[in-house]
């Protein structure tokens, strides 16, 4: 495959297999069975050969790799794709996830299973394309195109207030995205191309990084979500299908901090160091308000939403840090998260499965009859929490670091939330893990079953593996992190000087 | 001196074609229907290859008519939709018992008068074309007269539809007045030596209050909501599609090449009147449970977004609107395709509710149907995103930045009513089903959704195309 458009195909590859589940015919039990099973068939493919991108990639080269170009729309704007150190996490991570997404969807989901299916496969290609573009443009069709699927599976297949949650996800992250477009045209007109490597190493004049800023700050922030516009995640998260959380929490919420990666901070370094203290409070107000709402639900996939915004507050304090440390601390806290919260999810959906409840009073000592179950969830939680010798710690202690560089308050108010984490996190592990198993209810629940063992054993194994030996993905983000990290605080440099000089006539 | 009558070919040709029909509907009686019908079809599609085949740059009639690569790619626009119109009507007219071999006849009479509106290089042959195309219409409107919500609808249109064509009139009697010139390159040739003077302003301004009733923009938007639900929906497609066209065309022919030199004028207003549409038509549209009223809402928004790149005044901008205008016109038909399919048991339904649990009874129409919705609402990576993107570069470049962020958050709120449409299609519990979509509408729809669907990798034959039409513009 010397010559192959692998990038491409990664990409694309799932919308073949939807194009392929466009044409089963038939609603019987047979026609399901291949529908899974083709789909099934198409993610694994895709994480096989994203694991190919993998091996192919250059941790040492901190640009961009495996790029293919083509012309689009009249040479306005291109077809651009390529992976970079960052990215390329991203990219495996979101390829690594969905056949779990689809084998926790195997037997929860029995109505639709076909246009169900098509929608997670659109999904796929839409967000792997979104980590890979190389354009502007490009990427914000993949990053927009991504709502139509979302909006469809929370709403046909989500739970009893399933219609106001997927209109409200998608009116409040359209209207973030939309600013981003105007920005984004400004900067086309500004810079002349929409080329993101040759825009990285464009200068853009202090307004327009202003303003410019603030704009991708409107979409980026609603996706992540931070406080206070995180309110549309509880609602989605708690009315959307297991998968649907899953993708909602392990990849569409990294889009955000991507996006930050990618652009503000390396495009608007100036407009970024400005309103770094801005950053640093929501996302203190972020980790510390959420938390204690966290700790006040009663609905387990709330609590487990809230704690994701708390995470994600991590996750933007390390990148407004503007150093290595957190820079790094919040790519592997992306990843990390994006597999421990998307485990959460399906723990969730395990038990929801059995029991269509979500609260968690209806819960109690399952450990008695769930073992298995049990050790996963525990796992994950204390990945959730940040304990040493789980993926979750590195991401935290790395921003944490990176943020004591910046700032040394903001990293002590961060670290409350530390604290906090393990307050609502090992609260509900008690509550539903622990004691006897009293209520009558859930006397004969089952332990997991084969699929979910499959599901749920290699996403322990990784929580477990990286959490002892985080050095692949550091070592693939490193040079460019560093790149991005030397180049942003140069630009500030010369930025400061420039005041100086100014100040001084 | 006889003029050069080939660049009005495609015109002559429709015009004995409508006469010639109606010739033949006359003596013919009603059975005559379905020949006039397949006629007219047959006449607007020779019409349009008699566009693309004639001259590519020329003017006659002492300058009053102008064909060049703007006027080709409307024209062609105009006369598809006029076409696509004829089609749709056949089978809903006879079942719902208004048809008349007068409306294919009256279709492409109201085609010549858009003809003639693209092709205007002077403000008499603006106005004999405009009101050749009003008079058509708003008998058309009437069709349906045992129906009084239709004749409503025909006197409501007449009625207004005279009193803009009376200030477009005494506009361009002031412009005349002030200026000393009907012809537009005279006009302009006056305005850039002499400085728009207050007079040429106050002329401009009225003939702009004309042109927007035509379109249908705000504040002249009254009509739109009346007539399109009025009026039986096949003509109600066809309203929505080519003499917007049309009328865009002549708003831009108008301020572009008449009033170019006084750009500053008519930008201004132009970019209010595209502020306030896509305002009105986004918030208005939310209330509206009729799908006919919800897309007559919905195309005062869409005439806003198009005014949006021609308030940029540049060839971008109007590159833009032409992108624009052809999506939009491709959605609409397939969309109004789906709202004609809205039958059950033999009878036309109008209520949004009524598509509840599309998607169940019918999951390709749905699917199709969420796209052309999804197009509408401006959602990458379908073609009205592409529309909206064009145009609103294009204001981006020319400064108009606040203009276009306000765009961009109208075009959310407006997003609001399609997306509930495709939650009832989607999430809400069937009734009982529609009947099923007769072949002249599978394929319009059919072909509107794969259209919106593919625009993103196949764009480049219409962007070229666009492209070629603005510059011949500036």
């Amino acid at each position: 495959m010397g010559n192959w458009p692998l990038l491409t195909i990664v990409t694309f590859l799932p919308l073949v297999g939807a194009v392929f589940l466009g044409l089963v015919r038939g609603d019987d039990d047979v026609a399901k069975r291949n529908i899974r099973r083709i789909t099934l068939l198409t993610t694994v493919v895709t994480f096989l050969l994203s694991l190919l991108v993998w091996a192919r990639f250059d941790p040492s080269n901190a640009g961009f790799q495996l790029e293919e170009k083509a012309e689009w729309l009249k040479g306005l704007f291109t077809y651009h794709v390529g992976v970079d150190g960052i990215s390329v996490a991203f990219v495996i991570l979101t390829a690594f996830l969905m056949p779990f997404c689809i084998l926790a969807s195997w037997e929860s989901i029995q109505n639709r299973v076909k246009e169900y299916m098509i929608a997670f496969l659109i999904l796929e290609t839409l967000m792997i394309g979104v980590f890979t573009a190389l354009d502007l443009m490009l990427f914000y069709v993949f990053f927009e195109a991504g709502l139509i699927p979302m909006f469809i599976i929370i709403g046909v297949w989500g739970g009893p207030r399933r219609v106001y949650a997927s209109i409200k996800f998608f009116l409040y992250t359209l209207l973030g995205s939309v600013l981003m477009l105007i920005a984004m045209l400004a900067m086309y007109w500004q810079a002349g191309t929409s080329d993101i490597p040759v825009l990285l190493t464009h200068d853009f004049p202090g307004t327009l990084q202003t303003w410019a800023w603030l704009a991708f700050f409107a979409s980026f922030a609603v996706k992540m979500p931070m406080w206070p516009v995180h309110t549309w995640l509880p609602d989605a998260h708690v009315e959307a299908p297991t998968a649907g959380s899953v993708i909602l929490a392990g990849i569409l919420l990294k889009m955000g901090g991507y996006g930050f990666l990618r652009f503000s901070l390396p495009m608007f370094p100036l407009a970024s160091e400005h309103f770094a203290p801005f950053v640093f409070t929501l996302s203190i107000v972020a980790i510390i308000y959420t938390s204690l709402v966290a700790l006040a639900q009663e609905d387990m996939k709330k609590l487990i939403a809230y704690s994701s915004v708390a995470h994600m507050g991590f996750v933007t304090m390390g990148i407004f840090s503007m150093n290595a440390a957190g820079v790094q601390g919040a790519v592997f806290q992306m990843v990390s998260h994006g597999f421990v919260s998307a485990a959460l999810f399906l723990c969730v959906g395990v038990i929801y499965d059995r029991m269509h409840s979500r609260e968690i009073a209806t819960y109690g000592g399952l450990v008695n009859r769930m073992p298995w179950y049990a050790v996963a969830f525990m796992v994950f939680t204390m990945a959730n929490v940040g304990l040493p010798g789980t993926s979750g710690f590195v991401g935290e202690f790395l921003t944490l670091l990176g943020a004591y560089r910046a700032n040394t308050w903001v990293a002590f108010f961060a670290a409350t939330g530390v604290i906090l984490s393990a307050c609502y996190a090992l609260w509900l592990l008690a509550r539903v893990m622990n004691g006897k198993l009293d209520k009558p209810s859930l006397a004969g629940i089952l332990d997991l079953d084969w699929r979910e063992r499959i599901v749920l054993i290699p996403l322990v194994l990784v929580t477990i593996f990286y959490g002892v030996y985080p050095t692949p993905i550091l070592n693939a983000s490193e040079a460019s992190v560093q790149a991005l990290v030397t180049k942003a605080q140069a630009a500030i440099a010369a930025g400061a000087k420039l005041a100086l000089v100014v100040g001084a006539n | 001196m006889t003029p050069d009558l080939l660049p009005a070919l495609p015109e002559i040709l429709l015009a004995i074609g409508a006469l010639a029909l109606l010739m033949y509907g006359v003596f013919v009686g009603e059975k005559s229907i379905g020949t006039v019908t397949w006629g007219a079809v047959l006449l607007l599609v020779a019409a349009a290859i008699a566009v693309l085949a004639g001259p590519k740059l020329a003017t006659t009639f002492g300058g009053a008519w102008v064909i060049d690569p703007f006027a080709r790619f409307m024209k062609v626009l105009a006369l598809g939709g006029s076409a696509v119109a004829v089609v749709l009507a056949a089978r809903p007219s006879v079942a719902d018992r208004y048809a008349r071999f007068e409306y294919p006849v009256l279709v492409v009479l109201a085609t010549v008068g858009m003809m003639m509106m693209i092709s205007a290089g002077d403000l008499i042959s603006l106005y004999l074309g405009l009101e050749l195309q009003s008079l058509a219409l708003y008998v058309l409107a009437a069709i349906d007269r045992d129906n009084l919500k239709s004749t409503e609808a025909g006197l409501k249109y007449f009625v207004l539809g005279a009193l803009s064509s009376g200030l477009l009139l005494y506009g361009a009697s002031l412009t005349y007045g002030f200026t000393g010139h009907t012809g537009f390159t005279d006009i302009a040739a006056y305005v850039k030596a002499h400085g728009a003077s207050t007079g040429v302003v106050f002329g401009l301004v009225f003939i702009l209050a004309g042109l927007t009733f035509k379109i249908s923009a705000v504040p002249f938007h009254m009509w739109t909501p009346d007539v399109y639900e009025g009026s039986p929906t096949p003509i109600t497609a066809f309203f929505a599609s080519a003499p917007k066209v049309a009328a865009f065309a002549l708003v831009i022919r108008v301020t572009a090449e008449a009033f170019g030199p006084a750009g500053h004028s008519w930008q201004q207003i132009i970019a209010f009147v595209a502020l306030a549409s896509m305002v009105l038509g986004a918030f208005a549209g939310i209330g509206q449970k009729n799908i006919k009223r919800l897309m007559a809402y919905s195309s005062i928004g869409h005439m806003g977004y198009a005014l949006v790149g021609l308030a940029a005044g540049t060839a971008e901008g109007v590159q833009g609107v032409a992108i624009y205008l052809a999506i939009y016109v491709v959605t609409t038909l397939g969309t109004f395709a789906m709202i004609l399919a809205m039958r059950r048991d033999g009878h036309p339904v109008e209520e949004i509710g009524d598509l509840a649990g599309l998607s169940r009874s019918r999951p390709l129409v749905a699917a199709g149907f969420a796209l052309l919705l999804f197009s509408l609402a401006g959602i990458p990576p379908l073609a009205g995103f592409f529309g909206k993107l064009y145009v609103f570069m294009a204001a981006v470049h020319a400064g108009l930045i606040p203009l276009a962020i306000l765009g961009v958050i109208a075009s959310v709120i407006g997003a609001y009513y399609y997306i509930r449409i495709v939650k009832v299609i989607y999430f809400d519990e069937p009734v009982a089903g529609l009947d099923p979509l007769s072949i002249e509408q599978s394929v319009v729809f059919g072909v509107a959704s794969l259209f919106v669907l593919v625009f993103i990798v196949f764009g480049n034959g219409l962007v070229t195309a666009a492209d070629a039409a603005a510059k011949s513009l500036f």
